[in-house]
């Protein structure tokens, strides 16, 4: 279960709150009668689906009921940023870092 | 292929079980196949074996990145049935069906395929007119099925809770007699072994990691332990991974992989003899032969290749289970998991020709892979062999997500099993 | 007899307090502080269950969460029940009733058991794919004898009378296991002011250190742990929960934490008391200190009862004063496994020879060795019991020396008498919660075992999880994992504070192994069992490998191993090691090992908690709820909702209700609440501009104080909702939409707005529970307006169908909006929610001189259907768009903006010939009613599959027209009107219908225009 900070209430919440609505950054056509029935159909259909590095909408829908963007790596799930709706990743690729490994392991 | 019986074992058992054979060989992948199976789970054998048995083309390998069926096949709750809506869905999943009912004669193996019926709960009237809908279409397509009323269920299913106290009281059920369960792993395993027999060669622990192409036309694949292994026709097979596999052939997929989750109890002596789905609650259950509840789970909402979900996913279940049978609030859940699923628009499968020629997917089974398996490696195997579509394949075709001649199977497919 | 195998002193139990329990029917004395199974060894109980397919008899193997065998069946009554209980982990209450779950007529003399020789040599791993498939037909009688003999314990067959719950928790650490390595996290976490939760699943914190006679801090270990907990207990900022299971370990560090509130003190919990508690946790980060799993070693019959773990054996003696037999032989590969012998043999009871498969080169040797032979036990280096004698107990065990290597046998077979066999072949860590997460577990060589691998969660391990054995170590790494976690959860920690301290002791190096060899090869040895509770055993695990069951998976898949409720704590490296040796191969290369949560079982009740029954999903009731409840009416699911479905008066059936109600529409007046219609407030300088592009039809000229009804498509062109939309000023509109549609109509207008079109100054609000809606309709309805409505006109031409109008309703402001669903002359007055009851009574009141009548949803149904008027959801399926319903005309293709639905209702799917299209049937019987969702047939007759049409959407009687109708998709229907199809029922007979338009009442509208 994900904890997910809203970039609007600008607080974590739980996942129950939120609601995953698909792949981020997929405008409707400007032109939709200029496009052919492939085109409509990738448009509405077609996704990239990535393993690892995804931009993806998240609805906070039961509270501020405000979409917005999450950077998530479909693998592990971790969470590497979320950004307003209009705003660019800042995090595009598998150069995401995973936070350095700490452990107490050796004895003393 | 060593064939197995009661006799043969009690034959082994006097030689203390040492002189079995190997349920397949291990070979080395030869330079060029006629025909590359991407993926080794039950569906991409079954394709296997039945481009072997049906179609004589024996010069296969399947390639599998990890160990064979261990993907979705070994991770599903193990529900078959064919009480789908629409023509073509309806005459693949029932296709499948009949495979199933002489499965384990054919294979020589025996998957269990057990018989023991199948249940979907309906709980509003709608549930109720969609039921009625499907089991309608069921009956003149020639699937079995009947509508049954809170009272014929209870005869059924003693110990599910059939009266007005649940939130939402069950309304009545549509009931496929022929439905039930099999074992999976065996499933996959007897498909195997019996395409190996065939000449097939299985090929484990080998990663496809692109697509070789000339010309729009896919010839071979690389791997990353056998370098480049050629073939005339590509199926891929490789379920919730199918659009990395086509990202590398440079295509993108109608599809969204999803954690669809599952969870057993503790065995316990037999309780539940067939098989209950309701889509409404969102619980999904059946009683093994070993005794465990198996569970299935809501889908989660999220696209995930972690095999596995979020917990109140889990909860939202557990909640539909205990709602419907109250005994088993004090039965202990023992293991959960996930799968990966990857999930069409539609609910229904793609069995398809691809942007790039002599490339073939069969992906997109979502929730209910399983059930499909026998009809799914048959109608791919047609498709292969011939290089274009199959009847049944044909509805199937990734290209109806262009033209809008979807089969919107959500009713019957649900988030079920 | 009783308690004969109980110390006169010593342990962690109440002696004070002999309480009794009943297992399989006779009745036996314990203590307070014991658990079932230490009470159960404490009374000379051998047997404590027998094997599922061998009917091999089984007795007690470990102290706890790994112990494979002693599953109990607990509970004093039906509905307490509780299926599949360990007992190593149950503690003892007074007047517990427990049997043994598997054994027919009984453990002791089970009649299976000869079977199980016998039958046993045909039950290779996999047997079941082999056999049972000729004749093809007895599949299903196999299949029920293999049920039967499945399965352990049984599932209650009443209903639970006990409730759970659940607690949301934040922290800023959790601290898993509340041993030495844990205690000393939280005690340095909880000093920084931390938030600290620490949870054990023992009874009682301590961890190892409950039965150790280790010394920390100078002090008894026992009486260092008192002091950890006392000084935590005064810390406000630290939570401690013994009886408690971290069991699942989810992603961006959640925790589940199973709490047993009451499982000590009865089978069922006291009045007002949860029996178990879910802890739902939100931590920022975890500490796992969760310890170590021993490990037994396999060889010949080691499943005969009085084989157990070395440290097993300790715990009974040590903490619960138990010695589970009379002489001792201990094997060990490392030593850990000496202090069996150690407390054993301090408990009085004979040692027969310690078996250190160690080899020592000549005079080495080393400080355990030394110490035992101070006590005077026989130390034999080199060796292993290569088999056990004896069927319900121990008797005696085959022992010979091995190769250094531990792979072949080195010296011949000699006997040794004894009645227990303790075997240590070291520990594996209990890595279990560091996988759920989906990380990967990597071996080590020097540990002997899987630690934790890399991960992304925010998570620090201490102690034995990590491969580390030694009490100072443990008591270190714990000081400083708690330190770094409350440090990098943004607390301060007193650098200088140092930890709790222990003696280091020099260790010789272990040694791994796994399986002993025995003179005969393994698939002729007697049965060297892997994983107990599955009859898993070395020559199965062997014959997997033989028959290319390679992967661990397959391996695990094939044999069944660690798919037990241990789930393979026991067992699971020691298989694996077997696997990879007969593959020549490693442990790592052989594969890795994935827990899944749970780490041990939960109770389904307390996964659920309290959202059952009323609290499964919330009920939503309309503002006049217990009106409709007051005057008989039944209700209908629509969403959350709790709708009227009708109103039966005495003595009449359903279809009487409906008649009667239809009826009371069309001649005089009917009233429907239709509050839980969604209702969405529309605002906004640009709010028309986005309707018309969410809506098909047009929307820039519709006037304030005007209504229109609209059609919503996805962007694939299919119709998904549809309503009224008033325009209340020139930018405010209020939206309505279908019941069970609001919520996504609302995200469908949101989503729209935020994400494609955030230039359009438009907000949307919710305002369904705002209002309550009244809707008053038929040839009367005027009239009855009349008497309540305190200051407007409501006559035709001031106001007209389609307008609305603010209006006072007895002294209450209102919206009333003159729109029909009936076809009849119709407002919908809407006031504000608090007003709802009292506006519909006056209603009810004054229209009670025109037999206003109240109606549910299914009348509303019929009324609609009479009119053709579509219900989203049950007419349409998301298949279909606004032409497939005849309902081009709610379609403006001249709007500039490309509507939602424009483009894709143009596909060439979607313009083809021969679509399913919406038609009226009239069936040539006018009192049959189509059952909904029959399929349509040209030729009734034909042979099956049939080619089918399509289906009935909606189907009933009308009283008013006196002749059944019915909504129907038809193939190509609009093109059919007057042609007859046939709808095959189950009884085989096939109902006969006629294709017409869905508007059988009023065709023109005039009704609804008076």
């Amino acid at each position: 279960m994900f904890y997910i900070y809203c970039p609007h209430c600008e607080e974590h919440r739980e996942e129950e709150e939120f609601h995953a609505a698909g792949e981020a950054h997929i405008p409707r056509p400007l032109d939709p009668e200029n496009c052919s029935d492939k085109e409509w159909g990738e448009y509405m259909f077609f996704r990239t689906n990535p393993r690892g590095i995804h931009h993806e909408l998240w609805v906070h829908s039961v509270g501020c009921r405000k979409f917005f963007n999450m950077t998530r790596d479909t693998q592990n799930y971790e969470i590497l940023e979320v950004y307003k709706i209009g705003e660019k990743p800042s995090i595009t690729s598998a150069a995401a870092k995973l936070p350095a490994q700490s452990k107490v392991q050796e004895g003393v | 292929m060593q064939k197995y019986s009661g006799f043969g074992l009690i034959k082994h058992a006097l030689s203390h079980h040492e002189n079995w054979q190997r349920v397949w060989r291990n070979p080395k992948p030869k330079k060029k196949y006629d025909v590359i199976i991407v993926g080794g789970g039950g569906h991409g054998l079954a394709t296997a074996y039945y481009l072997a048995k049906v179609h004589g083309i024996t010069n296969v390998a399947v390639l599998e990145k990890g160990y064979l069926g261990g993907g979705n096949t070994a991770r599903n709750t193990t529900i078959v049935r064919s009480n789908y809506l629409w023509d073509e869905s309806a005459r693949l999943y029932e296709h499948a069906m009949k495979l199933w009912e002489g499965l384990s004669q054919d294979l020589n193996y025996n998957v269990m395929f057990s018989q023991r019926g199948v249940l979907n709960l309906g709980h509003t009237l709608q549930d109720m007119r969609d039921i009625q809908r499907r089991v309608n279409a069921n009956r003149l397509f020639g699937i079995d099925g009947e509508v049954l009323d809170p009272q014929q269920i209870k005869e059924i299913v003693p110990m599910m809770d059939c009266s007005d106290r649940p939130r939402y009281p069950i309304m009545g059920a549509s009931w496929q007699p022929r439905g039930g369960v099999a074992r999976h792993d065996a499933v996959a395993w007897g498909y195997a072994r019996a395409a190996d027999a065939l000449g097939v060669d299985l090929i484990q622990q080998c990663e496809v990691v692109d697509f070789i192409q000339e010309d729009g036309a896919a010839t071979g694949v690389m791997t990353k332990t056998h370098g480049v292994i050629s073939a005339d026709r590509i199926g891929c097979v490789t379920a919730g991974n199918s659009s990395v596999m086509a990202a590398k052939a440079g295509f993108r997929l109608p599809l969204e992989s999803h954690p669809l989750q599952a969870l057993v109890s503790e065995p316990i002596k037999p309780i539940l003899d067939t098989v209950v789905m309701s889509n409404h609650v969102h619980g999904y259950v059946s009683q093994s032969d070993k005794g465990d509840l198996v569970i299935g789970a809501g889908i989660d909402g999220y696209n995930g290749y972690g095999q596995r979900g979020s917990y109140h996913t889990i909860e939202h279940t557990v909640q539909a289970i205990v709602e419907l049978f109250p005994v088993f609030s004090r039965v202990r859940m023992n293991r959960q998991w996930g799968g990966i699923v990857d999930t069409c628009p539609d609910a229904c499968p793609i069995i398809s020709a691809t942007p790039v020629e002599n490339l073939f997917f069969n992906c997109g089974w979502g929730t209910g892979g399983f059930k499909a398996t026998p009809g799914s490696g048959h109608a791919f195997a047609e498709t292969l062999a011939a290089g274009e579509a199959s009847d049944m394949a044909k509805p199937f075709s990734m290209f109806r997500f262009h033209d809008g001649a979807l089969i919107d199977e959500h009713g019957a497919a649900g988030v079920a099993h | 007899m009783a308690q004969q195998n109980r110390l006169i002193e010593g342990g962690r139990i109440a002696r004070d307090s002999q309480i009794n329990f009943s297992y399989n029917g006779k009745t036996y004395p314990g203590f307070v502080g014991d658990t079932l199974a230490s009470a159960m060894l404490a009374n000379g109980i051998d047997v404590v269950g027998r094997s599922f397919k061998y009917s091999r008899p089984r007795g007690i193997v470990a102290a706890g969460a790994e112990e494979p065998n002693a599953i109990m069946q607990l509970g004093a009554t039906e509905a307490t029940q509780v299926p599949n209980v360990r007992a190593t982990q149950q503690e003892l209450f007074a007047g517990l009733v427990c049997q043994a779950t598997n054994g027919w007529p009984n453990v002791e003399f089970d009649m299976m058991a000869s079977l199980g020789t016998v039958g046993a040599s045909v039950m290779p791993p996999g047997f079941y794919y082999k056999t049972f498939m000729y004749p093809k037909s007895m599949w299903n009688t196999y299949e029920k004898f293999i049920r039967k003999a499945a399965g352990l314990g049984r599932s209650p067959l009443e209903a639970d009378p006990d409730r759970y719950d659940h607690y949301n928790q934040h922290a800023d650490v959790v601290i898993v296991g509340a041993g030495p390595a844990g205690l000393s996290a939280a005690l340095e976490a909880g000093r920084s002011g931390a938030r600290v939760i620490i949870a054990d699943e023992q009874a009682e914190f301590g961890g190892a250190l409950l039965h150790s006679k280790q010394s920390v801090n100078g002090m008894p270990a026992m009486d260092w742990v008192a002091s950890v907990v006392a000084e935590l207990a005064e810390l406000d900022n630290v939570m401690m929960l013994p009886k408690s299971t971290v069991n699942g370990y989810h992603d961006h560090n959640f925790l589940t934490i199973h709490q047993r509130c009451t499982d000590h003190i009865a089978d069922r919990a006291e009045k007002n008391q949860s029996r178990q508690r879910m802890h739902r946790v939100r931590t920022k980060w975890v500490v796992l200190a969760s310890g170590a799993h021993e490990r037994p070693l396999v060889f010949g019959n080691n499943d005969v009862p009085g084989c157990m773990l070395a440290d097993a054996v300790s715990t009974y003696i040590n903490r619960y004063a138990v010695v589970p037999g009379k002489k001792l032989v201990l094997m060990t590969t490392n030593d850990g496994g000496y202090q069996a012998a150690f407390d054993w043999h301090e408990a009085g009871r004979e040692v027969v020879a310690i078996l250190d498969t160690r080899s020592y080169q000549g005079t080495d040797t080393s400080a355990v060795i030394d110490r035992a032979r101070e006590l005077g036990i026989k130390v034999l280096t080199g060796s292993a019991v290569v088999e056990v004698q004896g069927a319900k107990r121990v008797s005696a065990v085959s022992i010979a020396s091995l190769n250094s290597q531990g792979d072949q046998l080195a010296g011949p077979v000699s006997q040794l008498s004894c009645d227990t066999v303790a075997s240590s072949g070291g520990w594996s860590p209990a890595i279990h919660l560091s996988c759920h997460t989906g990380s990967r577990p990597v071996w080590s060589d020097q540990v002997i075992g899987f630690i934790p691998g890399e991960t992304v969660q925010k998570q620090l391990i201490a102690g034995a999880i990590g491969g580390t054995f030694d009490l100072q170590s443990c008591l270190a790494q714990g000081t400083r994992a708690g330190a770094e976690a409350a440090n990098n959860a943004g607390f301060t920690v007193d650098a200088t504070a140092s930890g709790a301290t222990a003696e280091s002791v020099a260790e010789t190096a272990p040694m791994a192994l796994f399986h002993i060899p025995h003179p005969k090869e393994t698939s002729r040895a007697p049965k060297q069992f892997v994983d107990f509770q599955n009859d898993v055993t070395a020559a199965g695990i062997e014959l997997a490998t033989r028959e290319g069951f390679e992967s661990i998976e397959h391996v695990k898949r094939y044999t069944a191993l660690g798919f037990g409720t241990d789930q393979g704590k026991l067992g699971n490296i020691n298989g694996m090691a077997i696997a990879a040796k007969s593959m020549q191969k490693t442990i790592p290369q052989t594969g890795t090992t994935i827990f899944r949560p749970n780490y041990t079982p939960v109770t389904f009740g307390a996964i659920a908690g309290r959202n059952c029954g009323e609290l499964f999903d919330p009920k939503r009731f309309s503002a006049m709820h217990q009106w409709h409840l007051d005057h008989g009416a039944l209700f209908e699911d629509v969403g959350n909702w709790k709708r009227p479905w009708y109103f039966p008066q005495p003595g009449e059936s359903m279809q009487q209700s409906l008649e009667r109600e239809c009826l009371a529409v069309r001649d005089s007046a009917g009233v429907l609440d239709a509050s839980t219609l969604g209702k969405i407030d529309i605002q906004g300088p640009d709010a028309r501009e986005f309707l018309g592009r969410v809506y098909t039809n047009a929307w820039a000229k519709l006037a304030v104080g005007k209504c229109r009804y609209g059609l919503m498509c996805g962007e694939d062109g299919m119709v998904f909702d549809d309503g009224v939309t008033a325009c209340l000023a020139d930018n405010h509109f209020v939206m309505t939409t279908t019941t069970g549609g609001a919520a996504r109509v609302l995200e469908w207008l949101e989503i729209y707005q935020q994400t494609e079109w955030p230039e359009l100054e438009v907000y949307f609000n919710s305002v369904t529970d705002h209002w309550s809606t009244i809707t008053v309709t038929g040839p009367n309805a005027r009239k009855i307006l009349d008497q309540v409505v305190d200051d407007i006109d409501l006559s035709n031409d001031a106001f007209k169908y389609m307008d609305w109008k603010a209006a006072t309703v007895m002294g209450v402001p209102a919206r009333i909006f003159r729109i029909s669903f009936t076809g009849e002359l119709s407002y919908e007055i809407n006031v504000q929610a608090n007003y709802g009851m009292r506006i519909w009574e006056a209603v009810m009141d004054k229209g009670a001189a025109y037999n206003l009548t109240p109606y549910g949803t299914e009348t509303m149904h019929i009324l609609r259907a009479e009119k053709g008027f579509i219900i989203a959801g049950q007419d349409t399926d998301g298949s279909v768009h606004p032409y497939d319903l005849g309902m081009g005309w709610a379609v403006s293709q001249k709007k500039p903006f490309s509507f939602i639905g424009k483009r894709g209702m143009a596909r060439e799917d979607c313009v083809k010939e021969g679509r399913k299209q919406l038609v009226g049937l009239i069936t040539a019987d006018p009192k049959k009613v189509i059952p909904e969702g029959s399929q349509a047939v040209d030729d009734p007759k034909q042979s099956i599959p049939m080619t089918m049409l399509g289906h009935v959407t909606s189907s009933y009687y009308s009283a008013c027209l006196g002749h059944s109708i019915a909504m129907a998709y038809i193939r190509n229907g609009h093109n059919r009107m007057g042609e007859t199809v046939f709808y095959p029922q189950a009884d085989g007979s096939a109902i006969e219908a006629t294709i017409c338009s869905p508007i059988f009442l009023d065709p023109k509208g005039e009704r609804q225009n008076v």
